[in-house]
């Protein structure tokens, strides 16, 4: 404890996430090992995983880089169907499962950065409410374009068709995206809940390592102050456009995990209010702090499904919860007892009376 | 104070662009060539006509009273706006259609008149950003914490703290910016200015807010900026003290135009100024 005293606080908030997170899986795999968790839970282990990623994503771009973005589904739709449609595609080249799965999530992060960086372009030349409501306008086209397209491979190589579905498979082709049926998973389910904890941890890596890193400094110095930003020599568009896209790289990766965990999905499971959904978390566990989205984005994926005792009444005490926990989380009483539990007990936020002193000298 | 009393008025020698400069720097290039410098807002000119030269390791001083154009002519140096007419050459360098960032690549760092920290981050990682265009490594080496990245951090970390160190503030590096008090987050400016290693350093109101001893340090300091880094300072300030103390050129400018420029004792005895702006009975100095 002594040690963990003298690391950075940055250093210190990294190691407490990673080591939550570890221990919400291990505590799980054990009683998954044993006495099991319930259907209803085991069912929902990878959505948790997928959307830890997604608030932990997204928390980069609102957070960390102070641009509120409301289309953050829609690169969740492009990892998914870019990497599900891969994973089929590769059913009989790749055998191997976690191999598969591997290569398809690699897929759908780099078609979801590359979808990132190209809205990012004209959308950042925006600000604020602007820029949040140009994004939402790209989540939907993300949308609308995937319900009208049409891919499938055969013998022939690929074959792709818009709006109708002119796509003329071979005896033995796969219809790898089928318009509004969305992605149908032909093989077996290949996502694992192990597999959803390693993006969790490699999520997590990637977004502290970049905050605590030079780029990442730029990134926050864009945020809060742009014209002291560009006096130094940042060029604040470069930043902002490097957190853009890999958020949206974290997110295509988490889109692909979702979506090889269900039987079939359509464009529609992504849409605004997923976005929405998802920056609900992202606002309910601090802006800028990831543990606060892993908690927020487990406990409120888990709440719908724990309150179908209530049945018709279910949602309506949903939103009651979110409202008390919202209240409850802005209370300055309760944030600083959290504060200080995480803290060990030490307000680091100003100087020292003495230090104070001494540079006023 | 002992060294300001001590400190004789440098001799400012002619150059060919008709301005002067400290005689030590004849002859070396300027740092700073402003010829017909010119901004208007809409049918307000707020610049007009601004001819200045800065030497090589002039601190120069431009002042004149409130609303004269002063702090857009700072803005025009860094390209916060675009200038309507005129050039201005940085180290020889046309800075024509460059923006705020490439300026200061070319050598140009600043201050501001109302702070602009980035309050959130602590005192290190400001002057690390400072560093950002000095200390390079990819995002990549970043995110998978290659062997660059720790080197290149190490780099930062030591440099950090010897910035820091001109103003004795290393002891503050952990605490929040924001949180620091006011004369602090000055000083911090300009050392978060200095990390980015210009040739020519802004400051806009350096002084403003602070007690005459934190004055009197603060002039000490500026000095030892320009002979450590052998580097031209430009200020804009209110205090006579410390213009007169320290400044080798001034230049006074009242509705946007130069109305005098020369050495400390011309300009106390300047009698447009002394009418313009230092009031027309009571002589300050």
């Amino acid at each position: 404890m002594t040690k963990l005293r003298h690391m950075k606080k940055s250093t210190r908030t990294s190691f407490f996430t990673y080591g939550l997170v570890i221990v919400a899986f291990l505590i799980i795999q054990i009683l998954r090992g044993t006495v099991g968790i319930g259907s209803l839970l085991e069912g929902q282990l990878i959505p948790i995983c997928a959307y830890i990623v997604m608030a932990v994503s997204l928390n980069l771009v609102v957070g960390i880089s102070g641009e509120l973005s409301l289309g953050h589904a829609g690169f969740m739709s492009v990892g998914a169907f870019a990497g599900c449609a891969m994973a089929n595609g590769l059913q009989n080249l790749v055998p191997s499962e976690p191999l598969r799965l591997v290569i398809a999530i690699l897929f759908g992060a780099l078609m979801a950065a590359l979808a990132g960086f190209l809205i990012g372009i004209p959308v950042l030349r925006l600000n604020g409410d602007y820029l949040a409501i140009v994004t939402l306008a790209f989540g939907e086209i993300i949308k609308t374009i995937l319900t009208n397209l049409y891919i499938g491979v055969d013998a022939n190589g690929l074959q792709a068709s818009f709006v109708n579905d002119t796509t003329d498979l071979a005896e033995g082709g796969i219809a790898l995206i089928k318009g509004p049926m969305g992605v149908s998973n032909t093989s077996a389910r290949i996502s694992t809940f192990v597999a959803g904890f390693i993006l969790v941890m490699v999520a997590l890596i990637v977004v502290f390592n970049l905050v605590n890193s030079r780029a990442g400094r730029a990134i926050m110095a864009t945020r809060d102050n742009r014209i002291a930003a560009e006096s130094v020599g940042i060029s604040v568009t470069k930043y902002k456009l490097m957190a853009f896209t890999v958020s949206a790289a974290l997110a295509g990766a988490a889109g692909t995990l979702y979506g090889c965990s269900q039987i079939t999905f359509s464009a529609n499971k992504f849409d605004f209010n997923t976005s929405i959904l998802i920056l609900v978390f992202v606002v309910l566990g601090g802006l800028g702090n990831m543990w606060g989205s892993v908690i927020a984005a487990t406990a409120l994926t888990i709440l719908p499904e724990a309150l179908r005792q209530f049945s018709d009444y279910r949602m309506l005490v949903y939103a009651i919860v979110l409202i008390l926990v919202m209240l409850a989380t802005n209370s300055p009483a309760i944030r600083s007892f959290f504060l200080r539990i995480v803290r060990g007990g030490r307000n680091e936020d100003g100087p020292s009376r003495s230090a104070k002193k001494e540079a006023a000298k | 104070m002992s060294r300001l009393e001590r400190k004789s008025e440098t001799k400012m020698v002619p150059v060919p662009s008709h301005s002067i400069v400290p005689e030590r720097d004849v002859n070396k290039a300027p740092i700073l060539e402003c010829s017909h410098l010119g901004i208007d807002f809409g049918g307000l000119t707020a610049v007009n006509d601004f001819n200045l030269t800065v030497g090589r390791t002039e601190i120069a001083g431009l002042i004149g009273p409130n609303g004269a154009g002063k702090t857009t002519v700072f803005n025009l140096l860094t390209k916060v706006y675009q200038p309507t007419r005129g050039t201005i050459l940085v180290d020889g360098k046309d800075t024509h259609g460059m923006n705020t960032v490439q300026v200061n690549r070319a050598g140009i760092a600043r201050t501001f008149q109302n702070i602009r920290l980035f309050d959130k981050l602590s005192v290190e990682d400001n002057v690390k950003i400072g560093l950002h265009n000095q200390i390079k490594y990819p995002m990549w080496s970043g995110i998978f914490r290659l062997p660059g990245y720790w080197k290149k951090e190490k780099l930062a970390h030591e440099s950090a703290m010897e910035l820091l160190h001109i103003f004795g503030m290393e002891d503050l590096a952990n605490h929040r910016a924001g949180s620091l008090p006011y004369g602090a987050q000055r000083r911090l400016e300009i050392v978060r200015a200095l990390a980015s290693n210009p040739s020519l350093l802004l400051l806009d109101e350096p002084a403003a807010g602070m007690n005459p001893s934190e004055t009197a340090d603060l002039m000490e300091n500026i000095l030892k900026i320009r002979d450590t880094f052998h580097i031209a300072i430009m200020l804009i300030e209110h205090d006579m003290s410390l213009v007169m103390g320290i400044c080798e050129g001034i230049c006074v400018l009242n509705f946007g135009e130069i109305i005098a420029k020369g050495t400390p004792s011309e300009i106390q005895n300047n009698p447009k100024v002394i009418e313009a702006y230092l009031g027309s009975q009571k002589k300050e100095g």
